[in-house]
């Protein structure tokens, strides 16, 4: 018995949610006294995956295939999939990222395991039973799965569990797997990744703004507050419905649902849909001209007043911050 | 051209969450029920591709009797027909074994389902019926075209996008982005009445979750206020107290 984590890299590189989830299942290995190895498909440096075992991942199954270079639902959740039974792993953890959901599903019915997806702590492995808490009803809500099959696989929610590095570097083994052609019924043709931005599921910081700014030419002081904390910019659902922010950015409980540490919300007046999708947030900040708004309810830090003065303030005051720092 | 589009019944968006039986059930009373919002999204890309006789929309569900009215909704918006699969949806991997059962006996081309149900979240159904059918699943689509025997889709990645090329048949999560919803109008709700509704019987399989309970999250504590003409406090704070930046 064992644990498999997959680590999922983006471009070559990992990420800080893929040292979460190998913390994560490191942790998880320990509570069934067991041990973990971590599988990597792509093209990753033989350093990275070595630097693996310091979240640690003693053993590192490298996937290098040609064909697998880029990502293929199919073919990548076989290969996982074939790995987890040769390894004898009972439990397979994985990120509960876009590519995550796009691949656990699969594995879950390959190896007839029940699926605990946006897990958001260790599971309680009491009395022989595997239950896991996940968020529900988005976001306003927490509940518990019993994974009661024989393999379990589990999909963490990104910024739910903290990176632990005590461990030494890596054993690195190539692992071949028999590819089948029926897998590749899907190609790749583009990525286009917008490098400068952090990325909203991820992010620790987000900056979010609704219908009081007005209008889209509003926005420079949003993204410059933004960019100046290293946050990630978001903003309401009627916002991105008007086409002043792309869709990508609408959160809430039709939108992305956050949970970073901070969660600053300009102009927006907190509906229910919208508190969904950004309640797990470690600490709100309100930002609104109606000491009314049911935003305040939820924040830890409120102003009330007008954006367009306080945004420039709040901008000045993290550059001298930063310039003293 | 046949599409299968998966929906499920789901509380509204406004319904306050609260639990009762220990917080072992979910409190339905006074909650009203609503077709899942990305369904019909799902839904509304399947009428476009389908509109002038291209093809045809199959509904299927897997619920009790209660779950109809969203069925009748899915017909009124633009659907030809619909199937109930007869039992309380277990979790994920019943819901998706079902209606793959079901699609093995009647060829789709395409099979949407929404990017996830917004009480389970948990965006697990459309890849299991992949699975299940040995066939491709993309996850969390937000533009879905047809180009011959293949469909150009771009489906959403951290910080970017992926475009592809997939070979039909497959299945389909959609997201924003595919569709804008539709709002059925009255000729569409009368017909809805009299559009075949089929319902079948469950297929056993072997169970391996169980839900167990639900929480509640931590009420916060109070907001701490900063006043408007000190605005850059706050920062300060987010640095000393909160400990965020
Ligand atoms: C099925 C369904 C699903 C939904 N899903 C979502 C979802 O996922 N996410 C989501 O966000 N919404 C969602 N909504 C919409 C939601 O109900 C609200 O309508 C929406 O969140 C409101 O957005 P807002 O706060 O930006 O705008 P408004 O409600 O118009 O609020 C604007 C706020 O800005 C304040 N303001 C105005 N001017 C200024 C100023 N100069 N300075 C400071 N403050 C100012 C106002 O006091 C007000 O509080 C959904 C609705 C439905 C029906
Ligand atoms: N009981 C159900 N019957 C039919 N389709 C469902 C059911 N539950 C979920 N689905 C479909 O699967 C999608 C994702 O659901 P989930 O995996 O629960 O997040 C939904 O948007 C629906 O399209």
């Amino acid at each position: 018995m064992s644990v498999l984590v997959y680590v999922e890299n983006a471009d070559g590189k990992f990420k800080k949610s893929t040292y979460e989830v190998i913390s994560y299942a490191k942790t998880v290995a320990d509570q069934l006294n067991t041990h973990l190895t971590a599988i990597s498909i792509g093209d990753v440096s033989h350093e990275d995956l070595e630097s693996l075992g310091k979240y640690g991942s003693a053993k590192v199954l490298n996937v290098s295939d040609e064909q697998l270079k880029t990502f293929v639902n199919q073919a990548y959740a076989s290969v996982i999939a074939e790995a987890a039974s040769k390894e004898g792993a009972k439990v397979v953890v994985l990120a509960n990222s876009f590519t995550g959901k796009g691949l656990a599903p699969r594995i879950a019915v390959k190896l007839q395991a029940g699926l605990a997806d946006s897990a958001v702590e260790l599971p309680s492995t009491d009395d022989g039973k595997f239950i896991v808490k996940k968020t529900a009803f988005s976001g306003k809500a927490f509940a518990f799965i019993e994974l009661t099959s024989d393999v379990k696989i589990i999909a963490l929610n990104p910024n739910s569990y903290k990176v632990v590095e005590n461990g030494s570097p890596a054993t690195v083994v190539d692992f071949a797997s028999d590819s089948n052609e029926s897998d590749f019924k899907t190609m790749v043709k583009e990525i286009v990744r917008a490098t400068d931005k952090v990325s909203l599921p991820e992010a620790e910081l987000v900056v979010s703004a609704g219908r009081g700014m007005k209008g889209p030419e509003n926005w420079a002081m949003i993204e410059e507050l933004a960019d100046l904390l290293g946050a990630a910019t978001a903003c309401s659902k009627p916002v991105s419905d008007a086409g002043w922010r792309p869709h990508e950015e609408h959160v809430g409980q039709t939108g992305i649902a956050v949970s970073p540490n901070l969660y600053i919300a300009i102009g927006i007046s907190g509906a229910i849909q919208h508190l969904a999708g950004v309640s797990s947030s470690k600490t709100i900040v309100v930002i609104n001209k109606d000491p009314e708004a049911p935003f305040f309810k939820v924040a830890d830090y409120g102003i009330v007043g007008d954006a367009f003065e306080i945004v420039p303030k709040l901008i000045e005051a993290v550059k001298s911050y930063k310039s003293n720092s | 051209m046949k599409i299968l589009v998966c929906v499920s019944n789901v509380p509204d968006t406004t319904t306050k969450i609260t639990f009762t039986n220990d917080n072992t059930q979910f409190n339905t009373a006074g909650v009203q029920y609503i077709l899942n919002p990305y369904d019909e999204i799902a839904l509304a890309r399947a009428i476009e591709l389908c509109e002038g006789g291209k093809g045809s929309i199959t509904i299927i569900n897997v619920g009790e009797s209660s779950t109809e009215p969203t069925i009748r909704k899915a017909l009124a918006i633009g659907a030809d027909d619909a199937v109930r699969i007869n039992a309380a949806p277990r979790d994920a991997y019943f819901v998706a074994y079902q209606i793959a059962q079901y699609a093995k006996q009647n060829a789709f081309d395409i099979i949407l389902t929404g990017r996830e149900s917004i009480d389970y979240n948990g965006s697990q159904v459309a890849a299991m019926i992949g699975e299940f059918l040995d066939i491709p699943s993309i996850s969390i689509i937000k533009k879905l075209d047809l180009e011959g025997s293949n469909a150009i889709i771009q489906r959403e990645i951290e910080g970017g996008k992926e475009i592809l090329t997939v070979q039909l048949p497959f299945v389909a999560s959609c997201a924003e982005g595919v569709a804008e919803a539709k709002i059925p109008n009255m000729r569409g709700i009368m017909s809805a009445r009299t559009k075949p509704l089929q319902v079948i019987d469950a297929q056993q399989i072997e169970q391996v979750s169980e839900f167990k309970k639900y929480e509640t999250p931590a009420p916060r504590g109070a907001v701490t206020m900063v006043d408007s003409a000190e605005a850059e406090k706050l920062i300060n704070l987010l640095h000393t107290e909160a400990k965020v930046i």
